[in-house]
């Protein structure tokens, strides 16, 4: 048996020029979690800020430079590359019995652009900050003195970082299939990274031009969204969430895949239905690119045109619903174990469905009029962007850490800390929600009294999800050295991954297997599965 | 000598150009959408100041705003002749049509070059540098802010087009491509083919849309 893909070959520049995905994803997931702990730290100063009413550790100044900050890199930095640059490199091309991705050496070229991007955006931090939050809407993002210029160049970059990885993506699922995997074969979470890869694709150019009109302002005015030159800056917020709002399905839908292929492992059973999750990850994708208005109901629209938007975004749901109700059929009668992975998606179910009702409820024009730029809003997209990627994030962390490293982590710890996780997030967003009806806007350092209790609330809840994550972090940390040995498939999986050796070798199968039989064949048993999944 | 490699990745050549060429025309989708927030722009301005966009268009060059046209139809032709010529196994005669491609693309940019500086004479800048008083209002302006993104983006991508096809050429002239490893040369040919259509958008929206 060849060696395994850590350890051959050795060295850092093997790691550094590496062309293999999974080496690729590993390095991603590094810089990936650093991001999230940067931004988890902006995070913590602004719930340590609003603990008090007054003013309590920073001004009004540094309080938009934090805000913007952590929106900027927990968006652009975390959410948008995190599950599929990091495990959606790693097991893409193992799902679909593949060597490597179509274009190894363009899927280093993204991680390295990734980096500058990263590395130009926080740029800006040190030029003093940004104080336009993270959507750098104009009049006002044109016209502040503050670093707009290094920020918007950098989210350009990693925009192309993004489209890179979503051709790669799109080419290898055509194309580098294993003989045997028909389209119907293909694990869900592939179809989720393809609906994935097809936003990426079509809207990252569309906001990579438009703040690059933003930046170019600082430059030189242009001034194409300045109403003083004849310019509507309303155009601005069209064309922003003609990407953003796909964006909100850049993150949801490779969350969707992981848990679809979640549920299945631990229920042990296949999906209820393979083509409503396949449908519904398409139909998502292409109704999302429909919906970007209702984001505007407040900035000068008809009500027709809102109407319109209203009721494309309730399609969204409807999907979504498919989703939620297929996931839960398939553990009716499924031999279900409840390990880490698994409690993440019952929080994320929670969490999804919460927030996927709180969208329905702002995407009606005259609840939005009640609710738009107060913290209802802010509660209701971190329950369904932040809620669904985190929860499924390091239900991803826990599900393929045997495959990635080899190594068990402790389980106890795992369900306690996923606990810990969830609990924090609920007391964190679950009084803001409360807040926002209440009339508390967002993006304000200061508050009346009257809204207080809530908000000492909100901050305690942060400070306990920040706890909970890095206990988490802890834990796989320790597993990486001192977990116990995994066998190739330790949660019993019949998904392809799993029937690859303990550490997959670099070119992940020693000969091209031939595929015959679908990817969640629980009726098989384990050594069937491995059979009529390798070469004959 | 000639043979493409076949990357390890892949079973075979056939699959393996078959993906170059579905992530090249990927990545000109991707373009397309690049230009299509500006094309955008232009359909909501130009419904905001229809007059004063028709007369700003009435101002620009059609002579040579049509021949640049013809110019760069010219020179996306003498690209698909270097793929058909180097698919005939005449690597040479393929590279001496990309160098006229470059050739036609360096005297499009020229033209661009003196299309500008008359309009930098008469005053008309983008944005808040637009000193022009025969067209005074604010449509023109915004007319003439999105003639120079859109020309310029264009004109970027002229200028990375004609990189790409000059790194071409001189592969065909020195043998590296050739009938059976020709895949480059057409995926350079598609790319150019690309910054065409666009162009073929760009001169009515630009010189010809007036009444």
């Amino acid at each position: 048996m060849s060696t395994d893909y850590l350890r051959a070959p050795r060295g850092v520049r093997s790691w550094l020029l590496t062309t293999d995905h999974k080496r690729i994803g590993l390095m991603f997931y590094v810089v990936v979690v650093m991001s999230l702990l940067l931004g988890g730290v902006f995070a913590l100063v602004i719930r340590a800020e609003l603990f008090t009413p007054g003013p309590t550790v920073i001004g009004p100044d540094m309080y938009n430079r934090m805000f913007t900050l952590h929106g900027v890199i927990m968006v652009w930095l975390f959410m948008i590359p995190s599950i599929p640059n990091v495990f959606g490199n790693f097991v893409l091309p193992i799902m679909l019995g593949a060597k490597d991705l179509a274009f190894p050496r363009l899927n280093l070229a993204s991680f390295y652009v990734y980096c500058a991007g990263a590395l130009v955006t926080l740029g800006a931090m040190i030029a003093g900050g940004t104080d336009t939050g993270w959507t750098f809407y104009a009049p006002f993002s044109t016209s502040t003195p503050t670093a707009v210029l290094p920020a918007v160049i950098g989210v350009f970059i990693l925009g192309v970082s993004s489209i890179l990885t979503a051709i790669n993506f799109i080419v290898t699922t055509h194309t580098m299939r294993a003989r045997g995997m028909s389209l119907r074969r293909v694990p869900l979470f592939v179809w989720a990274l393809y609906a994935t890869s097809l936003i990426m694709l079509l809207a990252t150019p569309v906001l990579g031009l438009t703040i690059m009109l933003v930046g170019i302002d600082h430059i030189y005015h242009f001034g194409v969204f300045d109403p003083a030159l004849g310019g509507d800056p309303v155009l601005f917020q069209h064309l922003f969430w003609f990407y953003s709002h796909p964006a909100v399905y850049i993150m949801i839908l490779p969350a969707q895949g992981v848990i679809t292929e979640v549920v299945c492992t631990f229920s042990h059973k296949q999906p209820a239905s393979y083509m409503a999750i396949a449908i519904s990850s398409l139909g998502i994708a292409t109704i999302g690119f429909l919906t970007w208005g209702h984001h505007m109901f407040v900035a000068g629209m008809s009500e027709l045109d809102a109407g319109v938007f209203g009721a494309l975004s309730m399609f969204v749901a409807i999907f979504s619903a498919i989703k939620v109700f297929t996931w839960v059929a398939t553990m009716h009668r499924g031999s279900i174990s409840f390990n880490t992975p698994m409690l993440y998606f019952f929080w994320f179910l929670f969490l999804f469905v919460f927030g996927g009702m709180t969208g329905v409820a702002v995407a009606t024009q005259s609840l939005d009029v009640h609710w738009h730029d107060t913290y209802f809003v802010v509660a209701h997209f971190h329950f369904i962007m932040v809620g669904s990627t985190l929860t499924t994030f390091l239900a991803a962390a826990h599900y393929w850490f045997p495959k990635m490293f080899g190594r068990l982590y402790s389980e106890r710890m795992g369900l306690l800390t996923s606990a810990g996780v969830f609990a924090g997030f609920f007391l964190t967003f679950v009084p803001q929600f409360l807040l926002g009806n209440a009339g508390m806007p967002r993006r304000y350092y200061t508050y009346p009294e009257r809204y207080a209790w809530l908000n000492v609330l909100s901050s305690g809840g942060a400070f306990l999800l920040a706890g909970a994550l890095v206990l988490a972090l802890v834990n796989l940390l320790v597993a990486l050295r001192w977990g116990k040995l995994a066998s190739g498939n330790p949660w019993g999986s019949r998904s392809f991954e799993w029937m690859t050796p303990r550490l997959p070798p670099k070119e992940n199968f020693p000969v091209t297997p031939e595929i015959r039989r679908g990817p969640y064949d629980y009726h098989l048993t384990n050594e069937e599965a491995r059979e009529r999944a390798s070469a004959r | 000598m000639n043979a493409p490699r076949l990357a390890e990745q892949f079973e075979d050549l056939a699959k393996q150009g078959q993906a170059a060429r579905l992530g090249m025309w990927l990545f000109l989708g991707s373009e397309l959408l690049l230009f299509g927030g500006l094309f955008a722009l232009y359909a909501a301005y130009r419904a905001m100041y229809p007059a004063e966009f028709a007369e700003a268009v009435a101002h620009n060059s059609v002579a040579i705003g049509t021949t640049n046209t013809l110019v760069l139809i010219t020179s996306s032709l003498t690209v698909a002749m270097s793929v058909g010529a180097v698919r005939a196994d005449r690597p040479r005669r393929a590279g001496r049509l990309l160098a006229l491609s470059v050739l036609l693309g360096a005297v499009f940019l020229a033209l661009k070059g003196v299309e500008y500086a008359a309009h930098f004479r008469d005053g008309i800048l983008p944005g808040e540098g637009y000193r022009f008083a025969e067209l005074p209002a604010a449509g023109a302006s915004l007319f003439f802010t999105l003639y120079y993104l859109l020309t310029g983006l264009h004109a970027l991508h002229v200028t990375a087009g004609m990189t790409l096809l000059g790194w071409l050429s001189w592969g065909c002239l020195r043998g590296r491509y050739a009938a059976g490893n020709d895949l480059h040369v057409e995926l350079g040919g598609l790319y150019w083919h690309l910054v065409d259509i666009v162009w073929i958008f760009l001169w009515p929206l630009l010189y010809l849309a007036h009444p």
